[in-house]
């Protein structure tokens, strides 16, 4: 029992990790390849989240329902870059924070205005409804779909930025802009592509946790938190860091609040591990940021430049 | 802005009859209406108004100017509403007053001033007990009183072993100590999670693994949409019963459905309750809307006719506070509450009726069915250290 609980636990930390890894992808790239920090992109998580919630709910599919987060992500995202990101790339991160800032209140307010301050309904399909019998432990068969659409994100985006043209061009891009762009690629609609295919993943994400989550506005501000810990902890521009980082938050934090507090019973009474473990394990992501920032500012997996 | 619209129209329109006996009944609405609780705050408004237009607008003859402002589930933007209400509105009543610690941030400024506040959300257990005061009311619950009920439920059904879960907060420990105060089986553990948590899926193995008879949890708002999504995933709302409180109810339900039948849940009021009134109050507000009531649009609902029974008992003469105090607390008695048996208790908290209601599917479907009173005609247990009478 104490195994298969054990399976489970590490099952959940991959699948929070994964979740995490379609988040942290986009922001990294957009953050270290273009140096735009984007508050919004836990809104683009939002917005995937209620366009698989319409859609679901419309068609009675939930692939569609993810097809449409992708498009409304990719759309949302072209439209965001030439709108209002595309001007603000030349200013200072305090005016990138300031004016995405402001896009994640419009983002939310929008959604309450037109879907109301009532969570959406999700369905999920039959066959993914059950559970899975891991060891005399049931184990929800939807999380599984979760792992697998991560991972293969993973090996398409690592494939895409180390072995495709597109890739070569935007690592070229981020070392050295004027030369790349002199060599007659357009550099604007290679940054424009960049931004909204982080957007596209972004999307994904919030479509994959829309069936697992209360789909409400406001749903992206929490998880763009832990995503920007991931991608300091991976290394800024790296996503192949971003992954393992992804992974290791996604562990720690499952883990930690899995077995601080029992952990803790052994040295305090129950009453104080009760009230003092959710506490410190909430913080652990966090500490191991700090503890990364201190001996290995660059990240632990950073991108390789120059 | 409208509000704002609004007050200035009144104040002309105060100056404008100057010398009459006495004007319009001014009335402070304050609610959280934006933010993740906004359904909750929208509810309560929308019910208190949905009585108000069924009165043409006027309660006990007078007609009524609703001022209305957004607490956004902050303690010192309630105080300044508060004041506002108090120092610059004159209004002759509060109405609302949001959650617990919104409700407590705002109390000095109303208790100094004795203008008549009637909570709507919140009956935290220092208002009920040493903290009481004359003019402030709650027309809704002692906080405690649904956790209470799911414990009597679960000693009720014999339950052996129990899970507790709770988010890790002062009104979390409040659910937990209220459950426990009428459960007297074995605790098997109890969690307490981040607030705000988004996925519940490694305490719902840890809760797998423990193997209890029921669980009990408390999650308000989004987390409790989450954890029910989660914990009916994962394949346990057909093996384990699910009691809660705040956690499935009107807000919640529609984004819910499927995942939650099965599990029951502590409340004063719902759809299934076969009061008097109830179904023609549903029927409208369903009809209004476009949704399904809740049990904060219920409560709403009977603090508008809670104020029309008082406004009427002074003739609509608001001005002596004391006597408009005096008059809310015996309307109480008087008021034909959605909920069924309804007074003021010596702590101006209601001695009222705690259900257990379970989601159903009744013909594809889901609502909820009334499975029994675990704690009928229900006092506070905080009352006893209240010193007014």
């Amino acid at each position: 029992m104490t195994f298969s609980l054990l399976l489970a636990q590490l099952l959940n930390g991959l699948q929070y990790g994964v979740l995490l890894f379609l988040l942290a992808a986009g922001l990294t790239l957009v953050f270290g390849i273009m140096s735009f920090v984007n508050l919004a992109h836990g809104s683009l998580y939002m917005l995937g989240a209620y366009a698989a919630a319409v859609v679901t709910g419309a068609t009675d599919s939930f692939a569609l329902g993810v097809f449409a987060a992708l498009a409304t992500g990719t759309v949302v995202g072209m439209l965001l870059e030439s709108a209002a990101v595309s001007r603000l790339y030349r200013r200072d991160h305090l005016d990138h924070v300031l004016a995405t800032f402001g896009l994640v209140l419009f983002f939310n307010e929008m959604t309450r205005m037109i879907w109301g301050p009532q969570p959406l309904f999700v369905a999920l399909p039959e066959s993914l409804s059950g559970t899975i019998d891991i060891f005399g432990f049931s184990y929800p068969a939807y999380r599984f779909l979760i792992i697998a659409v991560g991972l293969a994100v993973a090996i398409g985006s690592s494939w895409l930025i180390h072995k495709a043209r597109v890739g070569m061009l935007v690592r070229a891009g981020s070392v050295n802009p004027q030369m790349v762009g002199a060599l007659g690629v357009n550099i604007r609609l290679l940054n424009a592509m960049l931004f909204a295919l982080g957007a596209a993943l972004a999307a994904l994400a919030g479509a994959m946790a829309a069936p697992i989550l209360s789909v409400q506005s406001g749903m992206g501000e929490p998880v763009l938190i832990t995503t920007l810990v991931v991608i300091v902890i991976g290394g800024i521009g790296s996503v192949s860091g971003a992954f393992y980082a992804a992974l290791i938050v996604g562990l720690t934090d499952t883990l930690g609040r899995t077995y601080l507090p029992l952990l803790m019973r052994e040295f305090a009474s129950r009453d104080v591990a009760n009230a003092a473990g959710p506490a410190l394990a909430s913080m652990l992501v966090y500490l191991l940021m700090a503890v990364v920032l201190a001996v290995r500012p660059q990240g632990l997996f950073p991108a390789h430049k120059g | 802005m409208n509000t704002r619209n609004k007050g200035t129209l009144s104040a002309l329109a105060l100056v404008a009859v100057t010398g009459m006996a006495h004007a319009d009944i001014k009335i402070g609405f304050s609610a959280p209406l934006s933010g993740p609780v906004a359904a909750v705050g929208q509810d309560q408004y929308d019910g208190f108004m949905l009585a108000l237009e069924a009165r043409g607008g006027k309660l006990g003859g007078q007609t009524v100017n609703v001022l209305r402002e957004d607490d956004q589930l902050k303690p010192e933007l309630g105080n300044q509403i508060a004041r506002k209400f108090v120092d610059r509105d004159k209004v002759d009543a509060i109405v609302g007053l949001g959650f617990s610690n919104v409700l407590m941030a705002s109390l000095p400024r109303i208790v100094e001033s004795g203008t008549v506040a009637i909570a709507t959300n919140a009956g935290p257990s220092v208002l009920a007990g040493k903290g009481c005061v004359p003019n402030v009311f709650s027309v809704a619950w002692q906080n405690d009183g649904s956790a209470e009920a799911m414990g009597k439920y679960a000693q009720d059904k014999g339950y052996k072993r129990v899970y507790l879960m709770a988010p890790n907060y002062q009104a979390g420990k409040d659910f937990i100590g209220g459950f426990k105060r009428f459960y007297k089986g074995e605790i098997v553990d109890e969690v307490y999670t981040q607030v705000n948590q988004p996925d519940y899926s490694a305490e719902i193995a840890q809760l797998q693994a423990a193997a209890p008879d029921a669980v009990f949890v408390f999650y308000p708002g989004g987390m409790g949409v989450n954890f029910v999504k989660q914990f009916s995933q994962a394949g346990l709302t057909k093996k384990l019963p699910l009691l809660s409180a705040f956690t499935v109810d009107g807000t919640t339900l529609p984004s819910l459905r499927d995942a939650a039948v099965g599990t029951v849940s502590g409340a004063v009021w719902d759809v299934a309750l076969s009061t008097q009134g109830n179904r023609e109050f549903i029927d409208s507000f369903t009809k209004k809307y476009g949704r399904t009531p809740s049990a904060y649009a219920a409560v709403g609902y009977d603090a508008a006719n809670l104020l029309d029974i008082a406004v009427r008992k002074v003739g609509g003469n608001t001005s002596d506070k004391a006597a408009f105090t005096a008059a809310v607390k015996s309307a109480g008695a008087e008021l034909k509450s959605l909920r069924g048996p309804f007074r003021f208790n010596h702590n101006n908290l209601p001695i009222q009726n705690y259900y257990a209601f379970q989601t159903v599917s009744e013909g594809g479907r889901v609502t909820a069915k009334m499975v029994g009173t675990p704690l009928p005609e229900h006092q506070d247990t905080y009352a006893v250290e209240c010193k007014q009478r």
